[in-house]
């Protein structure tokens, strides 16, 4: 087992997000067209096709959506750690784990209070992760 | 395309399952596809059409010594097989081959030949869910499930109840690889793995194989089994990221493909006799049930629990022992259509009497892909 976790490697489509965690920013898009808020990045709109969007800051607000807590050794996490999926106050469901929060069902109470905090992971990547609000 | 046109006339597993470490992937391949040809009556050089999933077609009809006119390599997880017998039919139909062979072999257990992944890596999973830890089906699969419970109010008890109803099938199978009763006790005090999921809540890894051979089904007189009929088939897609599955409650994927293998089969849900759904872990099932439109969402764990899809209820379910006590060698979809067919030609170990119309239905990927095959043993529209 590694001591380093999976990191991410960026690609044209999705540069913008990764340097937004960098500087701090949970940044999603939104469709000119017909107005939906889309993760993850694209060019076009998954909703309409439109090639008209713009990429925003999200709030960081998000409720917990639903989650696993693996007991499997992982590369650079230490189990157990829950895997959860937050969903955006804007709409959009984003992977994460849950910092500054027991890993346990007692303290994972689905539907509670989620905000964004970032994770600097190494000197290019900074993952978006989320914390009971 | 017409019902029941298209027959399955050759359908066999590898001679051996469970650990088979004198295999290479490969060779589970072929030794399943020989069992079937020869199932069949059949010789290798009657096959003009090849699809596998997980390996490369081309690979397995070049070790097979076939030059094919058609050949399928969909891999879009264990449902592939699924997908191969629909398009296999579809090809047939159109003329651009005659016999189709169908291959599955994956040394899932002892690792021997078997490279890489059988289903093409995600550039978004890359990017966002490895990096959180969501790296093997146990961190992946259940992810979606304590929203079901909560959302429906389903019990671990009840989640429990599908390994110990899968292993009631399986103790009426010689070929299960676990067949010892379960109560749900051992399910709940067995080994955490990735909460709310127990070990007896997740699949078996083993080696095995299994292959299928297709035709019309005007020529299957000339073989020595019982045909199959294909009666309907759908399939569908929605994502490889489990994350951003739509309905953490229901799968797109499996409602699109069972509502159209239903709709071209011409049945209802009362014409089933005997139905299979792909367990990888123990809330397939549920879900399957329910999108598959067999009980409302949120009663399958009441229907499950309450013994309906156990031996001797009204809807057999996974009469094999399932992915979770029969046998999983990663992409399972093989074994639930051979178990398909073993009930169409009246011959499963567990045979459920005066079964005629029997539906199997895969799941690819994490709740990504879907396959449904409505089989039936005549060729009644």
């Amino acid at each position: 087992m590694t001591d380093q976790r999976e990191l991410p490697i960026p690609t044209p489509e999705t540069k913008h997000f990764w340097e937004g965690t960098k500087v701090g920013e949970l940044r999603l898009q939104r469709c000119q067209e017909c107005s939906k808020h889309y993760f993850p990045p694209r060019h076009f709109c998954p909703g309409c096709g439109s090639k008209k969007t713009v990429v925003f800051k999200a709030s960081g607000y998000a409720t917990l959506y639903s989650y696993v807590i693996s007991h499997i050794p992982a590369p650079g996490i230490k189990p157990p750690y829950a895997i959860a999926v937050a969903k955006l106050e804007e709409g959009p469901k984003m992977m994460c784990n849950i910092l500054n929060c027991d890993q346990t069902p007692e303290a994972l109470v689905l539907d509670m209070p989620l905000k964004v905090i970032f994770q600097k992971v190494s000197d290019e990547i900074t993952l978006p992760q989320f914390e009971p609000k | 395309m017409k019902r029941n046109s298209i027959a399955i006339v050759g359908a066999a597993e590898t001679t051996d399952l469970g650990r088979i470490p004198n295999m290479s992937q490969v060779q589970l391949h072929a030794d399943a596809a020989l069992n079937a040809i020869e199932d069949a009556g059949l010789k290798i050089s009657d096959i003009d059409g090849v699809a596998t999933a997980g390996h490369n077609a081309v690979e397995i009809a070049h070790y097979l010594g076939i030059i094919p006119s058609w050949l399928d390599g969909t891999s879009v997880g264990g449902c592939s097989f699924m997908l191969h017998v629909n398009h296999a039919a579809a090809a047939i139909h159109a003329g651009l081959c005659k016999t189709v062979l169908i291959t599955h072999g994956e040394s899932g257990k002892s690792q021997q030949g078997r490279f890489g992944r059988p289903i093409f890596p995600s550039l978004f999973q890359q990017q966002f869910e490895r990096p959180f830890g969501a790296t093997i089906p146990p961190t992946m699969f259940p992810i979606p499930v304590l929203r079901y419970m909560k959302d429906y109010n389903l019990k671990e008890d009840q989640l429990a109840m599908v390994s110990v109803v899968q292993r009631e099938w399986a103790g009426r199978n010689p070929r299960s690889t676990f067949k010892d009763p379960i109560t749900t006790a051992d399910v709940l005090n067995s080994k955490m793995i990735c909460y709310p999921f127990r070990l007896l809540m997740c699949c078996l890894v083993t080696d095995g194989g299994g292959a299928l051979i297709l035709t019309k089904a005007e020529r299957a007189k000339d073989h020595p089994q019982k045909p199959v009929y294909i009666r309907g088939f759908g399939e569908s897609g929605e994502t490889p990221l489990i994350s951003q599955m739509d309905d953490f409650t229901s799968s797109a994927a499996f409602r699109t493909s069972g509502k159209n293998a239903f709709k071209a089969a011409g049945i209802n849900h009362n014409d089933v006799d005997h139905l299979m759904i792909y367990d990888a872990f123990a809330h397939l099932p549920i879900y399957g049930l329910e999108d598959l439109g067999f009980v409302k969402p949120g009663e399958a764990g009441n229907f499950i629990a309450d013994g309906n899809t156990r031996p001797g209820g009204s809807l057999p379910v996974n009469t094999n022992g399932g992915g979770l006590s029969y046998m999983h060698s990663g992409m399972y979809g093989m074994y639930a259509l051979q178990e398909g067919v073993r009930q169409m030609r009246g011959i499963a170990p567990a045979q459920i009497n005066g079964a005629n119309i029997s539906v199997v239905h895969g799941v690819g990927g994490m709740f990504g892909a879907a396959g449904t095959v409505v089989m039936s043993n005549n060729d009644q529209d």
